[in-house]
């Protein structure tokens, strides 16, 4: 009751009132960090899972799919000089789903063995059996072949939990000296990294041994002005991404220049803390005295880094074919893009400009994964066809809900002991096709915003009206970048939104932006999701001024 | 297994401080049982159980500490575990925030388990949504809700003497019934510590009314209204009373970044900042809303005034910040009640001229930490009042107000009634912003 549908780890401000401390984040055990680097043996995986789906087959289970799973994470909290807390947590099981007398069951043990294992099995059996009396439609899965024992790595270059802590509590502190030392009065770094070793079998034939892999390392810095009493903060312009270590070692052609005038620089494979936490300090700095925003109708440019948020909110998750049902009624919401816009075959969703794709593929992304949570290989997909909705995002049974035959690979569980179920997917807008640079774009922008960076975000349940913030504002007059604005939120409804949508820069301007924690179901799960996207203009936009006066 | 007695746990807690070599341990043991249903298109989608103890252990050498944490307690994994924290602890940096353990502690009797909640079955989960679903099936409405029950009980012990345990029990329940042409939509949500209090037909009733009452929503133009915010629109998702109360920090606001630092340096604490009709208090022993009699660190919770007839009574002071400013710690019971008066959402309703009616505030995100702005939507039941009437529905709103804003522009304070363990007032407010309109039903 008391969770956010959508937790942003950015706003890593300040005190934390009322947190307790932390004795590891996510839900394992505190552990010895060595014991992040240990693998167990896909032999010993196999004789567990097959136990399960034998069990489960006795038992009388028409399909069964069993995910043994290693989830290991490691968090490193800093301010200012000091180090906050560092913990490494491991969190091992097995969750057992089987379909009996056409309805789901699900059971999980922390007790991971081939007797564990097949207790579990019987367990989610007699669970489904009970919920068949009150089922009133049988479960239909689209046709999945097996593929018999195959694995799949994150593409990494360095396992960030072999890096020393020493090292990495140093990068931080080091990002954290460069935000002191060009003015900033606090700052609050974090680095998380997460390694999931998941097996999953099922009934269908398929023994998927996965290593996925991601990194988030973010800040937040804050400069207060004690004569005015006015405070101002940016947060990292990092993303969460589908990489190892490799991603905090910059590289210059993963760098990329905002308008000229903006001082913004995005980042693409590999991120740059030191100078971002330079550049945080010095804009949160002038946002202090930049110049309140002047309300009315806005031309927005708007950076990959801001946009990948607006897609999340605007097209992501109004596109969960859950929600579109019903089933997220109570908590997430529902869907304005019902199943009749979809059938029109011709309901204009954004301009012609708006090519929206899914998929779980992308090198880098944190959807990027070979197979989902129920041994479906993974693809890409059109979801918007130049401005007409033209797919959702949907799982092995949802797919005959809509008359198609195949599950789009989306389904993922946030732990072994949370049943899997369909999940938003990388989800991004094509870039242009014509060559257009950031520059370019904003040329012919007479009266405009530029704006970097993601931040406040608010959207109603079925994902009409929303209003975004952001990190930095900067006014465009004549084609120019002249200087920084405040207090700046766009409000608009999505369709609207996404019709204003002018030009979109091309490919080399393209880039991830990242949320390590979306929730949805209840119990409330959370996944990890990039959007990608090049710096992108929309026309007409409505911005309101948020300064407000108090005591 | 998961709800271990005062002796079960405190016994174990023992023989992990008599495996300490460290120069200070603290040990402790957090156990639940918990079991959930959910239901939506008027059928059940999923249900579950789990029950979970584990153990945490922080060791100590001087200003360096190490956490472990495991869930068998046999007295191998014990020794391994506080082994392992010790290790842990000799690699970690000194903490220049350090401050020693605390010693044996007196604590408040606590009144915050039920017996009733801790035996709630599957069957009765399952009646519940069914009675639920059944009430909206015979009128063609759509129900879609989630019911969580749970009992947990936690214990500390530590190297210094200081021995606490608590058990408490929960039981959350919430509701949205919608029409089946989407047009309406209503929401219902409540929370007890003893689960006799629970019904789940008035509930629902509550849902389905409001949804069938809300299909055929007006427009009107954004501004400024009078409205009246029932306290699931105040508190639940996060809300704006939730908000200001946990912005209550000491450290931020001496930090000069919290809308209770003060211009030049330090902060409110005894200004007068609200209506004078504003009283905010935590109570751990309030029979309604009961709290935790000790937080994290063992700390003695006593209730607390946070606002008093508008002033700023006390901040949150973590032990450190409290000694680095001479003041005293302050420990938070987990709750927090708003005084009111006798009148209903109904008898506030009815002394409105001009107004609208909130059930639901949603999706409800900070845009302006300085001045605590949040933007945010209505939900599930908007109502357009005239001459103490409900007129007719309207169409959704977002708004971006303040707290400290709202407070202040109080025209009436109602009865408070129990919502997310805490005790919460409807309330009447003029001049409340709303900036745009939403499609959203």
């Amino acid at each position: 009751m008391k969770r956010r549908d959508f937790v942003g780890l950015t706003g890593l401000a300040a005190g934390a009132l009322f947190l307790p401390s932390i004795p590891g984040f996510g839900l394992g055990n505190s552990v010895d960090p060595a014991q992040l680097l240990d693998q167990v043996d896909v032999a010993v995986k196999k004789r567990m899972a097959d136990a399960a789906l034998n069990a489960a087959k006795s038992a009388g289970a028409s399909y069964a799919d069993v995910r043994i799973g290693r989830y290991l994470n490691q968090g490193i909290f800093t301010r200012e000089k000091q180090v906050q807390n560092i913990a490494s947590t491991e969190s091992y099981g097995i969750g057992v789903r089987v379909i009996a007398n056409g309805t789901w069951g699900f059971a999980a043990t922390n007790d991971v063995s081939e007797a564990g294992a097949a207790k579990a099995a019987q367990t989610a059996v007699g669970i489904a059996k009970a919920n068949s009396k009150v089922q009133k439609e049988k479960v239909q899965l689209a046709p999945q072949k097996g593929f018999g024992e195959v694995s799949w790595k994150t593409p990494i270059q360095q396992n960030a939990f072999e890096v020393p802590i020493a090292q990495k509590v140093e990068l931080l502190l080091a990002a954290n000296a460069k935000a002191l030392d060009n003015g900033a009065s606090f700052v609050n770094s974090a680095l998380f990294q997460v390694n999931e070793q998941k097996y999953f079998a099922s009934t269908d034939g398929s023994y998927i041994d996965q290593d996925v892999h991601r990194i988030y390392p973010t800040f937040g810095v804050t400069v207060v002005d004690r004569a005015s009493g006015k405070f101002r903060s940016r947060q990292s312009l990092s993303s969460p991404m589908g990489l190892g270590y490799e991603y905090l070692t910059p590289k210059a052609a993963d760098k990329v220049a905002g308008p000229a005038g903006s001082d913004v620089t995005g980042y693409k494979m590999s991120y740059d803390i030191l100078e971002d936490a330079a550049a945080a300090a010095k804009q949160a700095k002038q946002k202090i005295t930049a110049k309140s925003v002047v309300p009315g109708k806005y031309d927005l440019v708007l950076d990959p880094h801001h946009l990948g948020l607006t897609i999340h909110e605007s097209v992501g998750h109004p596109l969960e074919l859950d929600r579109v049902l019903g089933y997220e009624a109570n908590y997430a919401g529902t869907s304005f893009a019902t199943l009749d816009k979809w059938k029109s075959g011709n309901f204009q969703y954004g301009s012609k400009q708006v090519n929206i794709v899914a998929d779980k593929l992308q090198p880098g992304s944190l959807g990027a994964v070979g197979y989902d949570d129920e041994g479906v290989k993974t693809k890409e997909w059109d979801l918007i066809k130049q401005g007409i909705l033209v797919n959702y995002e949907k799982i092995r049974d949802q797919a005959q809900i809509v008359g198609q035959n195949e599950s789009d690979g989306c389904c993922y569980s946030q732990s072994w002991q949370d049943v899997q179920f369909q999940r938003m997917p990388n989800v991004s807008l094509r870039p242009g096709q014509a060559k257009l640079s950031v520059d370019e774009l904003v040329k012919n922008v007479d009266k405009g915003i530029y704006i970097a960076g993601n931040g406040s975000f608010s959207i109603d349940q079925q994902r009409y009206n929303f209003q975004f913030g952001g990190q930095v504002f900067y006014a465009i007059e004549k084609g120019k970048i002249a200087g920084m604005l405040e207090d700046v939120a766009y409000q608009a409804n999505t369709q609207e939104f996404w019709n204003s949508c002018a030009a979109t820069c091309d490919a080399s301007d393209y880039r991830f932006a990242g949320f390590f924690n979306d929730g949805k179901g209840q119990p409330s799960q959370s996944s990890a999701v990039s959007h990608g996207s090049a710096t992108t203009r929309f026309n007409g936009v409505n911005v309101i001024n948020t300064a407000r006066k108090i005591g | 297994m998961a709800i271990l007695s005062k002796d079960e746990a405190q016994n174990i807690l023992k023989k992990v401080i008599g495996f300490s070599k460290a120069d200070e341990c603290s040990a402790s043991l957090n156990g639940r049982t918990r079991g959930n249903i959910r239901y939506a298109r008027n059928t059940v989608s999923t249900a579950g159980s789990s029950d979970n103890v584990s153990l945490v252990v922080e060791s100590r050498f001087g200003k360096r500490s190490g956490v472990a944490t495991c869930n068998q307690f046999d007295d191998d994994t014990l020794r391994r575990c506080v082994q392992r924290a010790e290790e842990i602890a000799k690699l970690a940096p000194e903490d220049p925030e350090y401050m020693p353990l605390l010693g044996p502690q007196q604590y408040l009797t606590p009144n915050s388990f039920a017996q009733s909640t801790a035996k709630i079955t599957p069957d009765f989960r399952a009646q519940a949504a069914g009675d639920s679903i059944a009430a909206c099936q015979t009128r063609d409405l759509t129900a879609a809700g989630y019911l969580e029950d749970g009992a947990t009980f936690t214990a500390i012990r530590n190297s210094k003497g200081l021995e606490a345990y608590q058990q408490a029990t929960n039981i959350d329940f919430s509701v949205t019934v919608r029409t089946k042409d989407g047009k309406g939509s209503g929401y219902a949500v409540a929370d007890f510590t003893d689960v006799s209090k629970f019904d789940a037909k008035a509930l629902t009733k509550i849902a389905a009314d409001k949804a069938a009452g809300s299909a055929t929503a007006k427009a009107l133009e954004p501004g400024k209204y009078t409205v009246i915010l029932e306290p699931a629109a105040l508190v639940s998702d996060e809300g704006l009373l939730n908000n200001l109360v946990y912005s209550f920090d000491a450290r931020e606001a001496d930090e000069g970044r919290n809308f209770l630092s003060k211009k030049g340096g330090g902060n409110k604490l005894g200004q007068k900042l609200f209506d004078e009709r504003v009283t905010i208090y935590s109570d751990p022993l309030n029979p309604a809303a009961p709290g935790s009699v000790f937080d994290g660190e063992g700390l003695p919770v006593k209730r607390t005034a946070w606002v008093d007839k508008g002033v700023v009574k006390n901040l949150y002071y973590s032990r450190y910040w409290a000694q680095k400013s001479g003041q005293q710690p302050t420990a938070f019971s987990g709750n927090f009640i708003m005084e009111g008066g006798t009148q209903t959402t109904a008898d506030l309703i009815k002394g409105t001229a001009k107004g609208i009616l909130v059930t639901r505030l949603w999706y409800i995100r900070s845009v302006d930490p300085q001045t605590l702005l949040f933007t945010g939507l209505t939900r599930d039941g908007t109502f357009y009042i005239e001459n103490g009437k409900i007129k007719h529905p309207v169409k959704n709103f977002r708004f971006n107000e303040s707290p400290v804003i709202m407070l202040n522009n109080i025209e009436a304070i109602g009865k408070p009634v129990r919502l997310g363990g805490n005790l919460v007032p409807p309330l009447k407010i003029r001049d409340f912003t709303f900036t745009s309109l939403s499609d959203a039903v």
